[in-house]
């Protein structure tokens, strides 16, 4: 078992297939989560403010690496006799929900004024305000910078190999030890990722573009 | 504008005493800015008021008490009955009431003409959404924009901005409508069309309180004008009384500045 062959490309393609599952999980997870976070830091109480502040400040201020151990070996820990899957999927829900939460909480804010002010006197709810006026404009502001977290999403899942969970660059990492080719296993890794992330990234340019043309 | 020259005549002046808005000793600050000092004012039903004065002095912050976008520090608001405390249904009664119109339009830029229009009416009056739209047709026809009804507010001109904002205000048949410089930001050639709109809307017996330096609008249509300075009524008279006969120094001094360049 020496050659770099179909079973090892089919082996790499399975990898893949977790690396997207998760970050699709991670990506709607976190955005549920995040929404109601990017809710909580605008929130008029203060309490509640810093409260969602902190948890943003927490998830962005220490490496993803040890939110992963610590949630991964702290629920293990903690007696919850989980899967290596939803423990993994738990800590990188909670990963994007602090960056997409900050992500919206910003464009929220950079909204004029006078949209809440007239939401306010003509007597709409908060519900109504959030969901009619004040979120479809903050979500389309912030969509180049969304996606442009969801591709550092797609390839952070790769850390996910350190606790042993087989998405593309752990499954890189077994064919690599197999055959011992590993620039060239590597390599082909490597592109797939690129493959994945780069019309995403293209994606996202061009929607900023298109913005700024807007506003222009 | 032949309508408008009878503006002050019998058929436009107030019909009834009741009192619709009445502010008691209102103190609003920002931070350690006293920006309104024991403020006291009653308008009527029917009534019209102009509210000017330079800047700074409160004029915008008095009207936006009124609706509570600002928070007074103490003294009493109450509108068409209902008093004003800090709590958010007593706010929302009042400002179901209350039809706001602001300097930057304040339109909401991702929903057509229409839905800025019938939104509210849906969420807060909870129409179906046909008779929400209905209405909201009958009050563009009304500011003379229907034609406009499924465009955008960035495809419209200011002044037509504006006069969707007057719109979207009246469909929520308030009882009083404020207007914070509803002109100031518009260019010189569509001022014109939103004080038509306003002057309209005074012949239809609307009680409205306008934040203006239009002394022109305030001649035509205005029951009382007011002169602030300092977070304070310093003057208040009849418009023709007030131009020609001012009393206080500063109001001689601002209405000097201001309509040298009339």
């Amino acid at each position: 078992m020496d050659a770099f062959g179909l079973p090892e490309i089919f082996f790499l393609l399975q990898g893949l297939k977790w690396t997207v599952l998760l970050t699709i999980i991670s990506f709607i997870g976190g955005g549920v989560i995040g929404l109601l976070i990017a809710l909580a830091r605008v929130s008029s109480s203060s309490v509640i403010q810093r409260l969602a502040a902190a948890y943003i400040a927490l998830f962005q201020g220490t490496p993803l690496l040890m939110q992963l151990f610590i949630i991964y070996y702290g629920l293990a820990l903690l007696q919850f006799n989980v899967d290596a899957w939803i423990a993994v999927s738990f800590a990188y829900t909670a990963h994007a929900s602090a960056f997409l939460g900050d992500i919206w909480r910003g464009t929220i804010q950079s909204l004029p004024r006078g949209q809440t002010e007239a939401s306010n006197a003509l007597s709409l709810g908060y519900v109504s305000r959030m969901r009619d006026i004040i979120l479809p404009q903050a979500l389309k502001i912030s969509l180049p910078a969304t996606i442009g977290f969801a591709v550092q999403l797609t390839k952070g899942t790769s850390l996910a190999a350190i606790v042993g969970f087989i998405e593309l660059a752990r499954a890189g990492q077994i064919v690599s030890n197999l055959i011992f080719q590993p620039l060239l296993v590597f390599g082909i890794v490597g592109i797939i990722y690129f493959v994945i992330c780069w019309p995403m990234s293209i994606w996202g340019t061009r929607m900023e573009r298109r913005m700024s043309q807007n506003h222009a | 504008m032949q309508k408008t020259t009878s503006a002050n005549t019998a058929s436009m002046s107030v019909s009834e005493n009741e009192t619709l808005i009445e502010l008691k000793n209102i103190n609003k600050w920002f931070g350690g800015f006293h920006a309104l000092k024991d403020v006291s004012l009653k308008v009527s039903k029917g009534e019209r008021i102009v509210l000017c004065g330079p800047s700074g002095s409160g004029k915008s912050t008095l009207i936006r008490c009124i609706n509570h976008l600002e928070a007074i520090k103490d003294g009493t608001i109450t509108v068409a009955g209902k008093e004003m405390k800090h709590d958010a249904k007593s706010i929302d009664s009042v400002r179901r009431e209350v039809g706001m119109v602001f300097q930057s339009f304040n339109l909401f830029p991702h929903l057509k003409i229409i839905d800025n229009c019938s939104l509210a009416l849906r969420r807060v009056k909870r129409l179906q959404r046909e008779e929400a739209e209905v209405i909201a047709r009958r009050y563009l026809d009304r500011v003379h924009i229907l034609e406009q009804a499924d465009k955008y507010p960035a495809q419209l001109s200011g002044g037509q901005q504006q006069r969707v904002a007057i719109a979207r205000a009246l469909c929520m048949e308030p009882k009083v409508m404020l207007f914070d410089e509803p002109t100031s930001a518009l260019d010189p050639e569509m001022v014109k069309e939103v004080l038509d709109t306003m002057i309209g809307l005074a012949e239809d017996g609307m009680t409205m309180i306008c934040v203006t330096h239009e002394m022109g609008f305030a001649r035509k249509v205005a029951n009382r004008v007011l002169f602030m300075a300092d977070g304070q009524i310093l003057e208040e008279s009849a418009p023709d009384e007030f131009f020609s006969n001012p009393k206080h120094e500063r109001t001689k001094a601002f209405l000097g500045e201001i309509l040298a360049h009339n």
